[in-house]
This record gives structure tokens, C-alpha cells and sequence, in this order.
């Protein structure tokens, strides 16, 4: 597999939202507007890139019978970095994310890739696994946190176009389910042309 | 609390002195959690469950039942943790890692416990236990209750009020996906997206129990 094609697979073919249906809590509670999963979307980028790193340095130390418990901690421990420096210089983010920030240690696709990838490859591989997937990932969560914020709330990226007259429901719960749901299919539809 | 619309008997109550305060602020929490602020069809955690689980309704019933144990058992656990070790040491931000190992811990002490104290019990939940560490919402439940700064009554009742709601989610969810199975679903819709869309309605439905009780 080439540098390229190992980016690129992370966002179609092997997309974490919406072809492996992975990390689903924070693609549906922190999409309510197209900044608030983007934001999501970067700090899980830089745990996954940072943690296959580390993975991919420490897979011959490990012994097999407790890899999993040692990934989770070096998961957390990245993951407790990116909070503390997102509530130091992002902090209106910080607070619109909410618990879903510490939650990203609990994102399968981090985990999975830990397991699938970053266990078996290079370091410099496990990098740009991270990079694609991470990509794959901010690019899903956007494109829903736009779409719900322009049905939603009339407004892309904050900047207002019809606020007054826009049904509401699409960033509250339902919207967001129903959102994901129809962009899966279009996803679908266009993947498998 | 804000507004409380509960019965008039409660208020009566209230009023006689034979309900105090604290009961009507536990009924605030225990209705705000199963319904109004459901911890799949509005809060987002566990979704992961409720999408892979939910194909029958038996197997639904017994992932809630298996949550509702391991939930109730790690708020207990981390709010302990919290009070007693992580705030007299100042090492509040070592609370991802520190709730991470100890509920993944946990199941696992949990499920060899359960498999010599109560065999029968264990058939029922075994095979969900494995699945409940990856369960977000035990984990979110845990940093929330620390986050409103519970006392440890609360924290139980609102991890089991959570819980419930899961199961409850689950279980509607489950008896909607059983019928969803023989219908002509399109296409490009069939599996994950329909699900998605049923659930879209489900929390529509949900949204009608807002405003009930005030958020806890």
C-alpha cells in the first residue's frame, strides 16, 4: 500500500462514520453546529495520530495479554493532554464539547485502530493512518455539523443567513439522528457508483 | 429547582411535612433521567449498544439489565475515588485515566465474581459484560456526577435512573426494529440508516416528556 493510498482510505473506502459506523456518540451529540465537530473532529485527529505513534513505538515491549489495558492508557493519557490544553486556549469550545471531550478515550475508532493498524505497522505508517482516518473523521463530523446548522439554526460556521425561520429541531436530539441517517444514505449511494 | 409540575398529592405531602425536599428533588432526578433527559435519545452516549444490541428484544432487556448493574456499581466506585483520593491529592486531572482502568477493572472483577457467587445470574449477563467497557455512557455517567457534584445518594439513584432510561431506549427500540425486519425497507436505506431515522422519531417522541420535571 502506498504513503498516499493509506491517507486516503481513512476517508472514503474506509470512512470511521459512515462506513465502519464507528465513534457514533460523539458524531451525533457534538454535531449541532459545523465549528463544534470540526473542533471534535481535530482533537480526535491529533489523539488518534499521537496514540498510533506511541502504539506502533511500544507494540514490541508490550506483552499481548495486557496490550489492551496499556493502550488505554496511553489513549487517556493523550486524550487528558488535549483537555487541558483545549480548556487553556479553546475554552468556549471546551465548554460546548463538554463531556464528550474526556468520552474520546472511549471512541472505538481510536482503540481500533490501535488493535487493527497501528499494532502491526511502522511508525511512520501508523502516522499517516491517523492522519487519513482523523481526516475521514473531521470531514464526516463537519459535513453534519453544517448540514444540521444551516436546516437548524439558518447559520454556517457562525455567519447567519435566514435565523429567524428555520426549524430548530435539527440541532436539537432528533435532528441529529435524522441528519446522520439520510447523509449515510446519500454516502452510500455516491461510495458505491 | 426552578418550576416542579408534580402531582398534587406530592405537594400535599410536601406541604404536611411528610415529604421532604430532598425525595422531591430525587423524583426530579429519577424522571429527568429515564425521560426527559434520556441518556440515548438525548444525551448521545451509548449509542453504540443501542444500534449493535437492539435486534431483539430479549437481548435488549438483558444488556439494560447488565448497564443498570455495572453503572450503579462504578458511579459508587468513581465518586469514591473522586471524593477520597483524587481531590485530597489535587490530582483532579488524572480523572479520565484513573475511571477509564478502574470501570474496565471492574467489569472484568465483576463478571469472574458473578460467574462463582451466581452462575444463573451470570448466563443471563455474561455475554454483555465484555461489551459494557466500551459502553460510553458508563463511562460519561461517571464524569457527570462527578460534574454536578452529587452527594453519593444522588450519584446512585441518577446512574440507576440513567440506566433504566437505557433500558427502556433499548427496548422500544428493539420492539421497533423487530417489525422494521419484514418491511420492504429501499435499498440504500436497510441497516444502519433506517435504524438511525427510527431512532430520529423515537427522540421526537421523547422530546414530548420536556419540560416535565426541571433538568437535574
Amino acid at each position: 500500500m502506498s504513503k498516499l493510498q493509506i491517507i486516503t482510505k481513512g476517508i472514503l473506502k474506509d470512512n470511521p462514520t459512515f462506513v465502519l459506523i464507528l465513534g457514533m456518540c460523539p458524531t451525533l451529540g457534538v454535531t449541532s453546529s459545523a465549528i463544534n465537530g470540526m473542533g471534535m473532529g481535530v482533537a480526535t485527529m491529533v489523539v488518534l495520530i499521537m496514540s498510533n505513534m506511541v502504539i506502533s513505538l511500544i507494540k514490541g515491549i508490550v506483552p499481548d495479554k495486557v496490550r489492551i489495558p496499556a493502550f488505554i492508557v496511553v489513549i487517556a493519557s493523550f486524550v487528558t493532554i488535549i483537555e487541558m490544553l483545549m480548556k487553556a486556549y479553546v475554552p468556549s469550545l471546551y465548554a460546548s464539547l463538554g463531556v464528550f471531550i474526556p468520552l474520546i478515550v472511549v471512541n472505538c475508532i481510536i482503540l481500533g485502530r490501535a488493535e487493527a493498524f497501528a499494532s502491526k505497522n511502522s511508525i511512520f505508517d501508523s502516522a499517516l493512518d491517523g492522519v487519513g482516518i482523523g481526516l475521514g473523521f473531521t470531514l464526516s463530523l463537519t459535513a453534519i455539523g453544517a448540514v444540521r446548522e444551516m436546516l437548524g439554526a439558518g447559520s454556517i460556521f457562525g455567519y447567519s443567513f435566514a435565523s429567524d425561520v428555520m426549524p430548530l429541531l435539527f440541532i436539537l436530539a432528533p435532528g441529529g439522528f435524522l441528519v446522520l441517517g439520510y447523509l449515510m444514505v446519500l454516502f452510500n449511494k455516491i461510495a458505491k457508483r | 429547582m426552578g418550576e416542579i409540575n408534580i402531582s398534587k398529592e406530592v405537594i400535599q405531602g410536601f406541604v404536611d411535612g411528610t415529604v421532604s425536599v430532598e425525595a422531591i428533588t430525587l423524583f426530579a432526578i429519577i424522571i429527568g433521567a429515564i425521560f426527559v433527559n434520556n441518556v440515548v435519545l438525548s444525551q448521545f452516549l451509548g449509542i453504540c449498544p443501542f444500534l449493535g444490541v437492539s435486534s431483539k428484544v430479549e437481548t435488549s432487556a438483558g444488556m439494560g439489565m447488565a448497564v443498570t448493574f455495572v453503572m450503579a456499581l462504578s458511579a459508587v466506585v468513581t465518586w469514591s475515588l473522586q471524593h477520597f483520593i483524587l481531590v485530597p491529592f489535587g490530582i483532579e486531572y488524572m480523572q479520565t485515566i484513573v475511571f477509564i482502568l478502574v470501570i474496565a477493572a471492574l467489569v472484568q472483577m465483576v463478571e469472574i465474581v458473578l460467574k462463582k457467587v451466581s452462575p444463573s445470574l451470570y448466563q443471563a449477563l455474561g455475554i454483555f459484560l465484555p461489551l459494557i467497557t466500551t459502553n460510553c455512557a458508563v463511562l460519561g455517567v461517571a464524569i457527570i456526577a462527578v460534574q454536578k457534584d452529587f452527594d453519593l445518594l444522588t450519584t446512585v439513584v441518577y446512574s440507576v435512573s440513567i440506566a433504566f432510561g437505557f433500558a427502556l431506549a433499548l427496548v422500544l427500540f428493539a420492539g421497533i426494529r423487530e417489525r422494521l425486519e419484514v418491511e420492504d425497507v429501499p435499498q440504500g436505506m436497510r441497516g444502519v440508516p433506517i435504524a438511525l431515522i427510527t431512532a430520529g422519531l423515537l427522540a421526537m417522541a421523547f422530546m414530548g416528556f420536556a419540560n416535565v420535571v426541571p433538568l437535574p
